[in-house]
Formats: structure tokens, C-alpha cells, sequence
């Protein structure tokens, strides 16, 4: 592995050239201009400090999402669900903020523990998926997906009927909590250091867990060779459903700021697709926690940077996850190359 | 409710379901061979609207449908292509994929949002659309459900009644086998999954030219079925009639979500529309149930009449997926 980097380097080079290749001729192709369009994305990204908060803030999730679903790839599972373990924490936290508005409770606490019911909430979230995959023969990517459904049925159902607005309920969300109820922002950016030290304090957890502990060690021995592992004595089962609560908490907390420290109420849309967008970032990255801050970053930034395409070039802004399907998609091939092309040297 | 709107309900759920069966079909033929194609979503959603401008360009739906199909077989050869040449995880690829495919979907299709396009029209087939309750129900539908009516009994004539379908069932489950008795799996596998492919396209067009004619981008309400689609091929556990069946029951409690509202004002129509996802995790849970080891392990500990009740329930409603799915084929 270690004698092939440089030649990694390069398939990896190949495939981003490439994708950005396939990007502009798709550009091109609706007569847009390719070199307008990454500019628009690059400034609309990075082009001042009050956009690059607002890529923080979509970091934020998306880091947190890619940490937790490391442990589960670590742990051979494709952990689908992850999409709603974002929601349900969103969901807890919410609740529990709903539940302590009134008290006499300082709103220190109280922000403390609606993130901390958010992590719950995610964890078991995605306990349900494991016991469903575990105890009833359910693959996790099925079940996973019905779960992520009904998650997003359950909050549209709380914010059109028990925590409806007064008045009439609308897709704008429940009643925003009142402002000292919200994690601290960042002078008058809307990014909150708070949040932002979440997801690193979440990034570097997982990268111990998984490099530098026994537990991440028999982790991905039961990833790797589940029957194996079984025979070695680890109990596969149990190891599968921490990975599964680890995954979920760090998914809830995903949705616990995104309640916390952006909306400050339920939306619809609360996860906004992260969860998937995570599932993106961790095969990018090919498992590995290191890469997981930039590459997340630079997703981010993406998505952040498009949101003005509509606008100034009259295209959609679902450019910026035709960039990233494609980029995945080129650097999953271009691996698949390498190996055919080492196999066929060694034999 | 009258018998006769009960009659067109019914009629529309069937109508309704056709883009589902030619989904689970087209999948339900991918993971026979071995092979999952797990980007439905993003192949649906980009044949639906690529079917549509098609349709919308050149005033030919039957170009449109053939356009789908297209779509459908190119998205498949890429999961074939990394899955069977180049051995990578057919997940993976499949679910890059769905999402590429679902943005790019939206992506293209939006100089098209909301423009009046071609829509199939209702065929009614003489004498048979005469017929009391079953003329309604079964003969005054458009070409497409007719056709998806067709794709169930051939595609389960194929798979269980002919010798080309025996060697497929051959590769997805014993490759070596199937390999030495002179199939040439991975050649096979990339048929099938094309193939198939080109089914799951089908649907696309079905949904933007027939069932829900258009393209509204986002609001399109396309998204998730895709998915649906491939829980409904578990559930059918890889057999196109039982797979039928599900896509049926999943169309029918949709419309009931629909004719129960004015019922149950107390729900909101979003919840309805979802009602059947924890339906269907309930049923992937009783057919993949009896897989579990410690059920194996409980019915052993139970007295002799007793197990053998519950073994049979269990057998009954239980599916195993084809032993060799995703796994890629190596000559020794």
C-alpha cells in the first residue's frame, strides 16, 4: 500500500481533472461558461468573511455527519439512516428545548441539555437501524432508507400539528426560540465557535477512536472480516451496535446545531441532505479520518458557493452536487483502474 | 363512496403503479444475475425529465420513452462497468449514482419546469373494456400500463420457465457453477444489469409522460421512489410476480393516504404520503426475519409442534437474496 502512494496521487489528480472536465462540458453543453461558473462558486464561497461563516456553518454538520459515518464504514456497515439520525436529534433537541423554555433553568443549561438530548436522540435513531439489521436480518441500507422517511414524515407531522405556530402552521418551521436560547455566534457572523468546536472535538474523537484504540482496533477487524472476527472471540454483534449509537450520536449532535446554533427552531428541511452529502465526503476520502476536514470543507464550500448560480446565471443550484457525484464517481473509477492495472503487473 | 369511483380509484392504482413495476423488474433482473444497481433514485428522476424534454423537443412520446430507456442502460453500464470490470463496491458506485443522476436531473431539467408537455392518452381495448368491473379495472388504461401488465408474466416466464433464465438464476446464485456448465457470467451479468437498467428508465418516462405527466424539478414528488422501488424488489423477494404485488399493495395504500384525508383531518396529507414506508420496513422485517440466527436458535429450543408452525410462517414469508449478489465473478 505504502509503495503505491505516489501512483494514488496521480490516479487521484486524473480523476479530479476529469470531473471537472465532465463538469464543463455539461457547463458548456447548456451554454454556460465553465471558467464564469467555478469563479461564481469560488466567490461565492470564499470571497469574503460573512460567505466563509456561512461555509463554516454548513462544515459544521457535514464534518460531524462524515466522523460518525467513519466508525460505521470502520465497522463494515453502510449506515444509509444516518440522513435521519440528523433529523431525530434535530427533533430531541427541540423537544427538550420545548420542555425548558418556561423553567427558571439559565439558558446556559438549557442549550447544554438539548444538544446533549440531540445526541440521544440520533443514537437511538440509529439503534433502531441496528437492532433491525442485528436481531431481524434487515440490511441497514433498507432499513436505513425507510427509517430516513419516516423521520421526515415525523417532523413535518410535529410542525403542522402539536407544535404548530399559533395561527396557521407553515413549511417556515415552528416559533424560533428567543435569542438567548441560541449557541453564541461568532461577533456578527452567523457561524458559532461553539458549534464549529463541536465538529473538530467530534472529527478528533473519531481519529483516536479508530487509529489509536483497541476498541477501533476490533472494530475494524469485525469491519473487515465479520466472521473472522467472530471466531477471534470479538463479539461481532455488540461491536456492531456501538458503531451504530457512535454514528447516531455524532449524527444528532449534527442536528442538535443545526436547531442550536443556526435555525433556532424545527424547519421541514432541517438536515438538508448532510447525511448523504457525509456518505460522499467519507468514500471520498476513503475511510480515512485525516482527510475528513478538508474534504468536507471543501464540499461545503461548494454548496455555499453555488447558492448564487440561480442568481447571477440563471442555472441551478444542484451544480454544485452534480460536482460532487461526479468527483466521487471518478475517484471510485480511477481506483478500480489502479488496482485491474497493479493486479495485472504482479501477475 | 360509489361503486363506480371506487372502480376508477382502483383502475388509477393499478395505472398509478406501472413506473414501480417496471422498476422492480428491471432491478429484480440486475440482482439475479449478481449485480445491485443501487442508483434507481437518480436514474429515475433523470430518465423521468430527460424522457420528458425528449418528448417536449421532438413531439414524439414514443422517443421520450425510448430516451428513458437510454438513460436507464448508460447509467447501468457504469455500475456494471465498475462493479463486474473493475471490481469495485457496487454500492458505492450505485448510490453516487443516485444522487449524481438526481442532481444533475435538476440541473438540466430546469429550462423545463412547469412547461405543458406530451402526456400518453388512455387506450381503451375494444370489446374487452366493455366488460362489468373488470373492463374498467383491467382495459381502459394507456399503452404503458398495458405494457407493464405484459412485463410482469414475462419477465417471471423468463426467469423461471425458460433456459436462458435458469442460467440466470445459475449466475446470481453459482457463478463457478454456472461458469463451468459454458456461461460467460461477467458478459451475462452485463446484459442483465443493462438490460435492466433500461427497465428502471422505463420508469422515469412512465412518471413524466403518463402517470404524473411533466416536470416540476424538486416539487416533481419523484424523489424516493427509486428507493422505494428497490425495497419493494426485497420484498418481492426477487420473484417479478411477488414483486408485482408489492408495487400494487405500495400504490393502493398511497391512494387510500389520498381517499382517507378528508377522513382524518387531524393528520397532515405529509404524513399520509409517507404512511407506507413503516409499512414496508415491517414487511422487509418479517421476510428477512427468519435469516436472523438467534430466531434459529429459538425455534430449536421450542417444543417439536410448536417450531414446526413457526418454521413453516417463517419459511413461508421469508426471501434470501441471490448467494452471489454483489460479489464480483473471477475465473480460477
Amino acid at each position: 500500500m505504502i509503495k503505491g502512494r505516489f501512483g494514488n496521487i496521480i490516479y487521484q489528480l486524473a480523476a479530479l481533472g476529469l470531473s471537472f472536465g465532465v463538469v464543463s462540458l455539461i457547463l458548456i453543453a447548456v451554454g454556460a461558461s465553465p471558467v464564469e461558473a467555478f469563479r461564481n462558486i469560488f466567490t461565492g464561497s470564499f470571497g469574503s468573511m460573512r460567505k466563509f461563516a456561512e461555509v463554516l456553518v454548513a462544515f459544521v454538520p457535514l464534518l460531524l455527519v462524515t466522523a460518525g459515518l467513519l466508525v460505521t464504514f470502520a465497522a463494515g456497515l453502510w449506515n444509509i439512516g444516518v440522513e435521519g439520525q440528523v433529523v431525530l436529534g434535530a427533533i430531541v433537541t427541540t423537544w427538550v428545548y420545548r420542555l425548558f423554555l418556561d423553567s427558571s433553568l439559565p439558558p446556559a443549561f438549557v442549550i447544554f441539555l438539548a444538544i446533549l438530548g440531540g445526541i440521544i436522540g440520533g443514537a437511538l435513531w440509529a439503534a433502531l437501524a441496528g437492532v433491525l439489521k442485528v436481531f431481524g436480518g434487515v440490511n441497514e441500507i433498507f432499513g436505513g432508507l425507510g427509517l430516513n422517511f419516516v423521520a421526515t414524515a415525523l417532523t413535518i407531522y410535529l410542525i403542522f400539528g402539536p407544535w404548530k405556530r399559533p395561527g396557521v402552521a407553515s413549511m417556515s418551521g415552528t416559533v424560533p426560540f428567543p435569542d438567548e436560547f441560541s449557541l453564541p455566534l461568532w461577533a456578527d457572523l452567523r457561524i458559532s465557535p461553539w458549534a464549529l468546536g463541536v465538529a473538530l472535538i467530534g472529527i478528533v474523537f473519531v481519529y483516536f477512536l479508530l487509529q489509536g484504540t483497541y476498541f477501533g482496533l476490533r472494530l475494524k477487524a469485525v469491519g473487515k472480516n465479520f466472521r473472522a472476527a467472530y471466531l477471534l472471540g470479538i463479539p461481532t454483534w455488540q461491536y456492531s451496535m456501538y458503531s451504530f449509537l457512535i454514528c447516531g450520536a455524532l449524527a444528532g449532535a449534527a442536528g442538535a446545531m443545526q436547531v442550536a446554533a443556526v435555525y433556532h427552531r424545527l424547519i421541514p428541511s432541517i438536515s438538508s441532505g448532510y447525511g448523504y452529502l457525509g456518505l460522499m465526503v467519507a468514500m471520498l476520502v476513503n475511510y480515512q479520518a485525516v482527510w475528513a476536514v478538508p474534504v468536507a470543507l471543501f464540499f461545503a464550500a461548494l454548496n455555499i458557493g453555488s447558492i448564487q448560480l440561480p442568481i447571477l446565471m440563471k442555472l441551478d443550484s444542484s451544480l454544485s452536487g452534480v460536482l460532487q457525484g461526479v468527483l466521487v464517481l471518478f475517484v471510485l473509477l480511477a481506483e478500480g483502474v489502479r488496482q485491474k492495472f497493479e493486479r495485472r503487473v504482479q501477475s | 363512496m360509489t361503486q363506480e369511483t371506487l372502480l376508477i380509484g382502483l383502475a388509477g392504482v393499478l395505472a398509478s403503479a406501472s413506473p414501480l413495476i417496471f422498476a422492480v423488474i428491471g432491478e429484480t433482473l440486475s440482482e439475479r444475475a449478481g449485480v445491485i444497481n443501487l442508483s434507481m433514485n437518480g436514474t429515475i428522476l433523470l430518465a423521468a425529465m430527460g424522457g420528458f424534454a425528449v418528448a417536449y423537443n421532438t413531439n414524439s412520446i414514443l422517443l421520450g420513452f425510448l430516451a428513458g430507456m437510454l438513460i436507464g442502460a448508460l447509467v447501468a453500464l457504469i455500475v456494471a462497468f465498475a462493479g463486474i470490470t473493475l471490481q469495485q463496491s457496487q454500492v458505492a458506485v450505485g448510490f453516487v449514482l443516485a444522487l449524481t443522476c438526481r442532481d444533475l436531473s435538476y440541473f438540466l431539467g430546469n429550462p423545463y419546469m412547469g412547461l405543458p408537455g406530451p402526456r400518453l392518452q388512455a387506450v381503451p381495448i375494444p370489446v374487452l373494456s366493455s366488460l362489468p368491473l373488470v373492463g374498467r379495472l383491467f382495459f381502459q388504461h394507456d399503452v404503458i400500463t398495458y405494457i407493464s401488465f405484459a412485463a410482469i408474466f414475462l419477465a417471471w416466464a423468463w426467469i423461471f420457465h425458460t433456459r436462458p433464465g435458469l442460467m440466470l438464476q445459475g449466475i446470481g446464485e453459482k457463478p463457478a457453477a454456472a461458469y463451468i456448465r459454458g456461461a460467460n457470467v461477467n458478459l451475462m451479468r452485463y446484459v442483465y444489469t443493462v438490460v435492466g437498467g433500461a427497465l428502471i428508465g422505463l420508469a422515469g418516462p412512465s412518471f413524466s409522460l403518463a402517470t404524473r405527466a411533466g416536470w416540476m424539478g424538486t416539487i416533481s414528488g419523484l424523489d424516493g421512489f427509486g428507493w422505494i422501488a428497490l425495497s419493494i424488489t426485497i420484498f418481492g423477494g426477487w420473484n417479478p410476480l411477488r414483486g408485482a404485488f408489492g408495487a400494487y399493495l405500495f400504490a393502493l395504500l398511497q391512494w387510500l393516504g389520498l381517499v382517507l384525508q378528508p377522513v382524518l383531518t387531524q393528520v397532515p396529507s405529509q404524513v399520509l404520503q409517507v404512511a407506507p414506508f413503516p409499512l414496508m420496513i415491517l414487511t422487509l422485517l418479517f421476510v428477512n426475519i427468519g435469516n436472523a440466527e438467534w430466531v434459529e436458535r429459538t425455534l430449536a429450543a421450542m417444543p417439536d409442534s410448536v417450531r414446526r408452525v413457526f418454521a413453516k410462517l417463517l419459511r413461508a414469508m421469508r426471501t434470501s437474496p441471490p448467494a452471489a449478489l454483489g460479489v464480483p465473478f473471477e475465473r480460477e
